[in-house]
């Protein structure tokens, strides 16, 4: 059964690297009213740094364009939606490699994907050349405890 | 919130103090004014002290991952210490553990380093 949606935001701004603490910020005051714990607010602020970040360095080489960021929250469950209108990932399959970077010489260390993939409980991405990039991410808050309530 | 750094040096070692959030936007701060003191004096080690750091992410790791191959030229030690349980996380994902020495605090880096 399909859970119902408790709240939404979108926002949009600028692919420059001063709005990955904004974005940071943006999510972690969305999720207070749900009382997460301190883990999973940092989960979900990493998340959403490594796919800000992707998109101004990767998506937009760091010449500027716009960032939407969505941010859904269900009873138990948060889904963060990051899309650029970038460049686009040629190969998807390599991208997600752990350490596979193709801007080495700019000190990245190829671990953005992994680790989004690790700190999500769900995790989709899907990429078009010339056309952009869509990162979406699903978390369940208070998991464990549920599972012994 | 952003990025405060403190730097300074003991012998042959940096030391650098990190208040605040380490990410992309920072680490490029971050990454010059250690390149400005490593290229001014003789620097073989580096103690990264993260006690107050309270955000970092995998920018985190590219910047210690570039100061651990300019240490290892000059056959000098990385070592960092005062992780926190997220950042040490990122730590352990990164396999960086295998070739930092990582400490509970900055008198046992110190010591492990012989500045004391």
């Amino acid at each position: 059964m399909k859970s119902k949606r408790n709240n939404y935001a979108e926002v949009i701004f600028d692919a420059i690297s001063e709005n990955e603490a904004f974005a940071r910020i943006i999510v972690a005051g969305f999720v207070m009213p749900l009382d997460p714990t301190i883990d999973e607010i940092n989960e979900l602020k990493t998340i959403v740094s490594e796919a800000v970040t992707n998109s101004i360095i990767h998506a937009y080489e760091n010449k500027g364009g716009k960032i939407k960021l969505i941010i859904e929250s269900y009873i138990n469950e948060i889904t963060i939606t990051v899309i650029d209108y970038g460049k686009g990932i040629e190969d998807l399959n390599r991208a997600k490699e752990l350490f596979y970077t193709t801007k080495p010489e700019e000190e990245r260390s190829g671990m953005g994907l992994t680790i989004m993939e690790i700190f999500a409980d769900e995790f989709y991405i899907s990429s078009k050349i010339g056309e952009g990039t869509i990162i979406k991410v699903k978390k369940y808050l208070h998991y464990a405890n549920e599972l012994y309530a | 919130m952003s990025l405060s750094v403190h730097l300074f040096i003991k012998a042959d070692t940096l030391f650098v103090r990190l208040t605040g959030e380490l990410d992309h936007h920072t680490s490029m701060h971050l990454r010059d004014r250690i390149n400005s003191l490593m290229d001014k004096f003789e620097i073989k080690n580096i103690i990264f002290n993260f006690r107050n750091l309270s955000f970092m992410d995998s920018s985190g790791i590219g910047v210690i991952l570039g100061r651990y191959h300019q240490v290892k030229q000059k056959k000098g030690i990385l070592v960092v210490c005062e992780l926190n349980s997220m950042i040490e996380k990122i730590i352990q994902l990164s396999g960086l553990y295998k070739i930092l020495v990582i400490t509970k605090d900055e008198e046992q880096a110190s010591n492990y380093l012989g500045v004391a």
